[in-house]
C-alpha cells in the first residue's frame, strides 16, 4: 500500500516535470543584444535592398539567405554594390540564425531556426519578389 | 479468505505494471522534449524578426503603408 503510494507521488512528480519542460519551450529566447544588433543591421539594409527585391534582381532563396538572381536587373554601375549587400545580409542571416541558437542554450538548433526562417521569410514576401521554390527554382510571388 | 488475497496481490501486481509503464513513458517523454525542436515556437520567434527587419505592421496596415498617399 506505501509503495503505491510512494508510486503514484513518484508519477506526479514525473508527470509535473514533462509539462514543465514543455511550457518553459513554448517561447524562444530572442532579447539579447546580439540578437538586436543583427536585427537592427538587416532592418537598415533592407532600406538598400527593398528596390532590388522589387526588381527581381536579388531573391530570397529556400535555404534561408538572399541570392542575386538577375544581375542585367541591376544598373552596370551598380552590380558591385548588391554583390556587397547580398553578402552581408547573408552574413547577418548566418549570424543571427546561430545566435538564437546559442540564446536558447542549443547550438545544435541552427540548422532548424535557418529553415524555419527560410519559410517565413519566403511566406512574409511582398508580392512580385522572387524566391526559389523548393526544388531550387526561382518562382515570382 | 485465500481467494480475496490472491484478489489482492493480482491487483497489486497490475497497479505496479502500469505505474512501471507509465514511469517508462514519462521518461520517455523527457529525453523527446530535450531533443525535440519547437516548430511554433521557433515559427514565432521568426516572424517577430521578419516584421521587424522587413518594417511589416500587424493587420491590414501593411497595405496601406506600402501605397503613398492619394494624388491631388
Amino acid at each position: 500500500m506505501k509503495a503505491a503510494v510512494w508510486l503514484r507521488m513518484v508519477l506526479v512528480a514525473l508527470t509535473l516535470g514533462v509539462a514543465g519542460g514543455a511550457l518553459a519551450q513554448a517561447n524562444l529566447e530572442i532579447n539579447t543584444p546580439a540578437i538586436a544588433r543583427l536585427q537592427a543591421s538587416m532592418q537598415q539594409r533592407y532600406a538598400q535592398l527593398a528596390g532590388h527585391y522589387a526588381s527581381g534582381a536579388v531573391g530570397l532563396t529556400r535555404d534561408g539567405n538572399i541570392a542575386l538572381r538577375d544581375a542585367n536587373a541591376v544598373p552596370l554601375a551598380q552590380r558591385q554594390q548588391v554583390n556587397s549587400l547580398v553578402a552581408a545580409e547573408n552574413e547577418d542571416r548566418a549570424a543571427l540564425y546561430r545566435e538564437i541558437a546559442r540564446a536558447n542554450n542549443k547550438p545544435e538548433w541552427e540548422s532548424n531556426i535557418r529553415s524555419t526562417f527560410a519559410q517565413r521569410w519566403i511566406e512574409k514576401a511582398r508580392p512580385g519578389w522572387y524566391y526559389q521554390n523548393t526544388s531550387g527554382n526561382w518562382v515570382r510571388k | 479468505m485465500q481467494l480475496l488475497n490472491k484478489g489482492v496481490g493480482m491487483d497489486n501486481r497490475v497497479t505496479g505494471l502500469l505505474a512501471a509503464l507509465a514511469c517508462a513513458l514519462a521518461l520517455g517523454g523527457c529525453v523527446t522534449i530535450n531533443i525535440y525542436f519547437p516548430a511554433a515556437a521557433a515559427e514565432k520567434a521568426a516572424d517577430k524578426i521578419i516584421d521587424e527587419v522587413w518594417q511589416i505592421k500587424k493587420g491590414g496596415d501593411a497595405a496601406k503603408g506600402e501605397k503613398p498617399a492619394a494624388p491631388q
